[in-house]
């Protein structure tokens, strides 16, 4: 199959893997900054045939994952409303909440149906004109367009029966407070590639001369990754630091213009707290006032919740590359992909999750 | 008594029934004529014209297996097959993966109040030509009706007996170290075709189910003398729920090597959309076999001749039980343990 099997090629794979080995001098701590890039280096093995040379740390690219607690309890609260449908990515359903998840919402009567596109939440909306649609809004920037798009749809079409939880992240404020942070100990980033297709990497110039690390646009598949762990190994070799593109086949230096341009009428940059780092400044985006009508937290003004994590959960520490998920003392006994602590464990881009999918048994019981 | 509630039938007999009503499942005339029309037409054969309460089958020498499944696949039609073919088979195929030569099967329908009898009649035609190509016979049956969201449109059950063929497979119990695991065809393409026509999704071309008898691939291998060890349909949970089972009842260790996996490309292309593995898609004419390693080019050999098999391809060994039950190759050559999903990624896909 075209643009697949030959970024699964075991020769290309076993030639790569020898010459990160040959090139590293030492062992390098490279962060992969989206959990897609997380599970591809577990599902292949990576990170395992690279051991001794990199350390390889999983960033904080999981939006379900850092989706903060109380957006969940908010779209929980809206799912339990009689006449309220709520409409989500699948990964959102089991994403335990303060009490409860979404998916038990549903089991109990809720209204909650996922969809693949945000489009979808609209038709849904147009035609059932006496139901309120919300959708909830979570993911980086590869999710935001469609999103953008879906408020501008509603808009033309003068829907007033739907609106967006927003709860949409940026992932660059988050890599800047990870290499700013006194405790950092990531030497290089593998940039998120889906991530960089859009918003492209001219900005992450700025980011490598402040912070002097190198940033490596890479992919998902076993080749790509495996390319952008070298290129990384290299500059590190080398005292470099520079943005390179290894993942060009879909990302551009200026990213998606056409994409961009409707996010940039629909949304604005705000703060905002992301689950397990805390309030990160920039780190968010939210409705623009012209679209305010929009806006689930206004229209169904959302109340100040209680909100409680399990104290157990180590999730910040994961999502920051502080612990591997296999060292949480919960991992795989009281926390379980059945009964998930934490978002991490969760979703189909949690690092605990590809720990618990694809991690040899030894490493969860050293 | 019978006479009189016939003429007091709050039903008209013609005009009505172009869909199903409750009237058709309360043993009144319209159940009659839609039981002789509809079914009996279509299906009959002596044991079933007899229309008794239970069909009188003739004596067996030897063994007989006797296997039940129930069906509820939605929508009712897909590319490759409907849930009238796929009762059929699927039940078929339990009984010849056991080891048996399928004869008879039961067919049970709860209707739901509103199916267009067009529907009927075209999944009660499918069911027949289903069970001549597996060569079974519908010796007795039962019909409901529910009221309308007291069920989805149709569901099926359906109760297979066949006649033990000796010598049967020894089971997963008996699997050793080296032997082979074959893949009877590409897998993956149930699971997908059903997703696909569910969700609307519009892959071109379309996945297209696999569901289909395995009765002469069964009977290909018997013929070769093929010490075939277990045989097992990759159904729900798909080739790798297969896998786990037989680790787990072998106390061994399955060895995938992916890239020997036999998958359509149009089935791979529609699960690396949707971030699903193949591998634990379901399959609904397609089974995984375990042979001596001395006996596996017998069995390809015997697969092949057959067109149900003709793809059938050697993708997995048993290994002395390592760090996890079953273990899968990939690109980067590293074995990694192969994953159990928690729930079927893909509800009601039989």
């Amino acid at each position: 199959m075209k643009y697949l099997d030959e970024y699964r090629d075991p020769e290309q794979c076993r030639r790569l893997l020898a010459e990160v080995r040959r090139t590293a001098t030492q062992q390098w701590s490279i962060m992969e900054v989206c959990g897609g890039q997380t599970h591809g280096l577990l599902r292949y093995g990576i990170d395992q045939q690279l051991d001794g040379c990199v350390r390889l740390i999983h960033g904080p690219g999981c939006p379900v994952c850092v989706t903060p607690l109380e957006a969940i309890d908010f779209a929980i609260e809206l799912a339990r409303r009689p006449g309220l449908m709520l409409a989500s990515f699948g990964d959102m359903l089991r994403v335990p909440g303060s009490r409860e998840s979404l998916l038990a919402v549903r089991g109990a009567g809720g209204e909650v149906r996922i969809v693949y596109s945000p489009l979808d939440a609209v038709r849904v909306a147009q035609q059932n004109p006496d139901r309120e649609v919300v959708f909830f809004a979570v993911g980086f920037e590869t999710t935001t367009p469609a999103t953008a798009l879906s408020v501008q749809q509603a808009d033309r079409l003068g829907l007033d029966n739907f609106s967006l939880l927003v709860s949409h992240v940026r992932v660059q404020p988050a890599m800047e407070q990870l290499a700013a942070s006194p405790d950092n100990r990531v030497q290089g980033f593998l940039a998120a590639g889906h991530v960089c297709t859009v918003a492209g990497f001219e900005s992450y110039e700025q980011f490598v001369r402040e912070y002097r690390l190198p940033v490596v646009v890479t992919g998902f598949e076993p080749v790509d990754l495996l390319v952008g762990i070298l290129e990384c190994v290299r500059q590190l070799e080398r005292g470099e630091c520079r943005v390179v593109n290894c993942y060009e086949r879909s990302v551009a230096a200026a990213g998606n213009r056409a994409a961009l341009a409707v996010v940039d009428d629909v949304y604005e940059i705000c703060d905002r707290p992301w689950r397990g780092m805390g309030v990160i400044p920039g780190g968010g985006l939210r409705l623009r006032a012209k679209y305010a009508a929009f806006d689930a937290t206004k229209k169904f003004g959302q109340a100040p919740l209680q909100v409680s994590e399990p104290p157990e959960c180590r999730s910040g520490d994961v999502l920051t590359g502080r612990i591997k998920p296999t060292e949480c003392e919960c991992f795989g006994t009281r926390c379980t992909p059945e009964t998930p602590l934490g978002a991490p464990m969760v979703s189909a881009e949690g690092a605990c999750a590809a720990y618990h999918r694809y991690a040899l048994p030894t490493a969860a019981t050293p | 008594m019978s006479e009189r509630l016939e003429l007091s039938c709050p039903v008209p007999d013609s005009g009505a029934a172009e869909q199903i009503l409750l009237a058709h499942g309360e043993g009144g005339r319209l159940m009659r004529r839609l039981i002789r029309t509809r079914l009996v037409e279509r299906l009959g054969n002596k044991y079933l014209d007899a229309l008794g309460d239970a069909a009188v089958l003739p004596a067996c020498d030897g063994p007989l297996v006797m296997t039940t499944d129930s069906f509820v696949v939605s929508p009712l039609f897909f590319p490759g097959g409907d849930i009238g073919s796929l009762a059929v088979y699927g039940t078929v195929n339990d009984l010849a993966v056991a080891g048996a030569r399928p004869r008879w099967i039961s067919l049970a329908l709860v209707i739901e109040e509103g199916l267009p009898l067009a529907t009927l009649d075209s999944i009660v035609s499918s069911i027949a030509a289903a069970a001549q190509r597996a060569g079974v016979q519908v010796v007795t049956g039962d019909t409901k009706v529910v009221p309308r969201g007291a069920a989805d449109r149709l569901f099926i059950n359906t109760t297979g007996v066949g006649k033990l063929i000796e010598p049967a497979p020894a089971g997963p119990a008996s699997l050793a170290v080296d032997d082979v695991l074959i893949a009877s065809g590409p897998v993956g393409r149930h699971g997908m075709a059903v997703m696909a026509a569910r969700e609307g999704f519009d892959f071109d071309p379309p996945p297209t189910s696999d569901s289909a008898p395995l009765v002469e691939a069964v009977e290909s291998l018997r013929a070769a003398r093929v010490p075939v060890r277990a045989m097992r349909d990759a159904t729900r949970g798909g080739v790798a729920a297969v896998l786990h089972e037989w680790a787990e009842a072998s106390g061994k260790t399955m060895s995938i090597d992916e890239g020997q996996l036999p998958v359509a490309p149009e089935v791979r292309g529609a699960c690396e959309l949707l971030g699903l593995d193949p591998i634990h898609v379901a399959c609904e004419g397609t089974m995984v076999i375990a042979v001596p390693p001395a006996a596996s080019a017998d069995a390809l050999a015997a697969l092949r001749r057959v067109p149900v098999a003709a793809a059938a391809t050697a993708f997995a060994r048993v290994q002395e039980r390592g760090f996890a039950t079953v273990v899968v190759t990939r690109a980067a050559g590293q074995q990694i343990p192969l994953d159990e999903p928690l729930g079927a990624p893909l509800p009601r896909i039989c």
